[in-house]
């Protein structure tokens, strides 16, 4: 009956995001006035898992090596059931949301996604969760037997608890369907995903050749790089680096935008951050209205200006 | 090769969102429906597959009729038959269960969904079929290449990509990057002439019942007019972000 969660991990490494899912998982325990069990797959460092008040850690060995979608949900499906789980929370991230929904369909369970705070009211289950690219949230009530709760990205404080924690051992073997044939992975550099700040570019730069200035500065303060969809578009730099509505959504402590003017799907996909900066020649650029602190001057000037301060400071 | 792409029917990315009766539902009036954009770089990859390996391409929309002529645009720029599963989609479970059913009955080789639709922000849809079905599944997919009944379907992951091998029957959950933006198709007069002989068939629903219920909607707080810093005085801006923020 223990609230149940799944932290995720890659190659074996625990993810940042664990400590914030940890955290919200214990605070939802203690709302619902029972304990935290925590399940890992495949992951090495759990230690770190005993801190944030679980009263059970469960580190399951499945039978891959990488992330497989059916394999994982298989597995926290058999750890649900037997645990008799009614809650279970996962991250939003690209993996979590990818077995987000296999989970739920194997267990027939409700499940809500991009959710941002704790629940409103527990008995009906009721949450708050980002809807419409951030431009609006909705109150939804969770009608399952189980329900699986989607936190966003950097929505709740991290804290840690002195209790102890009991850690359990598991082998789960399950059929494997997809097979994974080459993965590429960006080396020692943050992502738009964990990273506490991202420095996006716009059509403001000019073109592909100016980017050393947003990597630049991006090295400085351990950023990701991101872009505007004309940016992506044009081919200057990959899609993957496209932030906004139809690309990623950017939840970070921090964006700089440098030369975007700030269009509505823009808006939409870097709302959820917590500080925004904009810098643009435009002094009109829609973004202005919509960011914490802005200058209104040129890139070619102010970035490496700012690039030179702030490495002069670390 | 048997395709079918299931459609969302959603506000235009421009809409300005807004809501009426005490913030309960959305506000349709002067909002323009589009194909979920997501849907659509999955179809324009199911129509290249059409016109390069003679697959078939049906399309699917769980809702009302007020989705037709959606479904009429998707015919326009190639789709062969539409059908449309006549019950409003109450929630993603309601949508999942209705397309299950559809393709346990009329089997499809790859099913195509959008990873998220842009309204609701799901991003269910596709996992819940692929648990109902037991069909192999590949989200966030940025490049499908398909040989015989084998797949190589590529994943977009937080910070990298990976290449997945996969035996057909499929489902992905597209996005951005399977097609480019520039492939996109706009409907011709001779696509739209077409379109109005093709079938767009509308089936009844199964029994299905929600498993969430929206209780209200609320818009983000308004924010704090911005703060300019001269752009000689990037110092302010440090000590802004450092002191003021602290994000640094």
């Amino acid at each position: 009956m223990s609230i149940l969660l799944f932290a995720e991990s890659h190659q074996g490494k625990l993810k940042k995001g664990s400590a914030e899912l940890c955290s919200y998982g214990f605070a939802i325990a203690q709302q619902q006035n029972t304990s935290l069990t925590i399940v890992t797959i495949n992951c090495k460092n759990t230690d770190q898992l005993t801190q944030y008040g679980a009263s059970k850690l469960i580190c399951l060995n499945v039978n891959v090596d990488y992330f497989e979608v059916h394999a994982y949900a298989s597995a926290l499906a058999e750890i649900a059931v037997a645990e008799q789980a009614k809650i279970i929370v996962i991250s939003s991230s690209a993996d979590g949301k990818y077995m987000g929904g296999v989970l739920a369909g194997k267990l027939q369970a409700s499940y809500i996604t991009n959710v941002v705070e704790l629940p409103s009211t527990n008995e009906p289950l009721t949450l708050k969760h980002a809807v419409f690219s951030n431009k609006a949230f909705a109150n939804t009530v969770l009608e399952g037997k189980v329900n699986i709760i989607g936190l966003a990205n950097n929505v709740h404080e991290e804290t840690t608890q002195n209790t102890s924690t009991d850690v359990y051992q598991q082998d789960i073997h399950t059929d494997i369907i997809c097979t994974q044939s080459s993965i590429e992975q960006s080396q020692g550099k943050a992502t738009i995903a964990d990273a506490d700040v991202v420095v996006s570019g716009g059509r403001g730069l000019k073109g592909p050749e100016n980017w050393g200035l947003i990597e630049e500065l991006a090295d400085v303060l351990g950023a990701a790089t991101a872009c505007s969809k004309p940016v992506s578009d044009m081919g200057w730099r990959p899609h993957s680096e496209h932030v906004g509505q139809t690309g990623k959504p950017v939840a970070t402590n921090l964006y700089i935008a440098v030369g975007i003017s700030g269009a509505i799907q823009h808006l939409a996909g870097v709302n959820a951050s917590k500080v925004k900066v904009v810098i643009n020649t435009d002094a009109e650029a829609p973004f202005f209205k919509a960011a914490d602190y802005g200058i209104v001057g040129d890139a070619f000037e102010v970035l490496p200006k700012l690039t030179e301060k702030l490495k002069a400071r670390n | 090769m048997k395709i079918l792409v299931c459609i969302s029917c959603v506000p235009d990315t421009t809409s300005k969102i807004n809501f009426k009766n005490n913030n309960t539902i959305f506000n349709e009036q002067g909002v323009q429906f589009v194909i979920n954009p997501n849907d659509e770089f999955g179809l324009t990859r199911a129509i290249w597959f059409k016109e390069k390996a003679g697959a078939t391409v049906d399309v699917l929309h769980v809702g009302e009729d007020k989705a037709d002529p959606t479904l009429r645009k998707a015919l326009a720029i190639g789709a062969d038959k539409a059908i449309r599963i006549d019950t409003p989609a109450t929630d993603a479970f309601v949508v999942a269960d209705q397309i299950s059913n559809y393709i346990q009955v009329n089997p499809y080789d790859l099913i195509i969904a959008g990873r998220e639709s842009i309204d609701y922000n799901g991003s269910m849809v596709p996992g819940i079929i692929a648990a109902k079905c037991d069909l192999a599944f590949v989200n966030t997919c940025v490049k499908l290449e398909i040989d015989g009944s084998t797949a190589s379907a590529t994943r977009e992951m937080d910070g990298g990509m990976e290449v997945l091998r996969v035996e057909l029957p499929m489902i992905i959950g597209s996005q951005k990057g399977l097609v480019e933006e520039t492939d996109l198709r706009i409907p011709n007069m001779r696509g739209i002439m077409q379109a109005r002989q093709k079938t767009l068939a509308v089936v009844r629903p199964i029994e299905s019942s929600s498993k969430t219920a929206i209780s209200c909607f609320e818009k983000p707080a308004p924010k704090a007019a911005v703060k300019l810093v001269p752009a000689n005085d990037i110092d302010q801006l440090i000590d802004l972000l450092q002191n003021e923020a602290k994000v640094l």
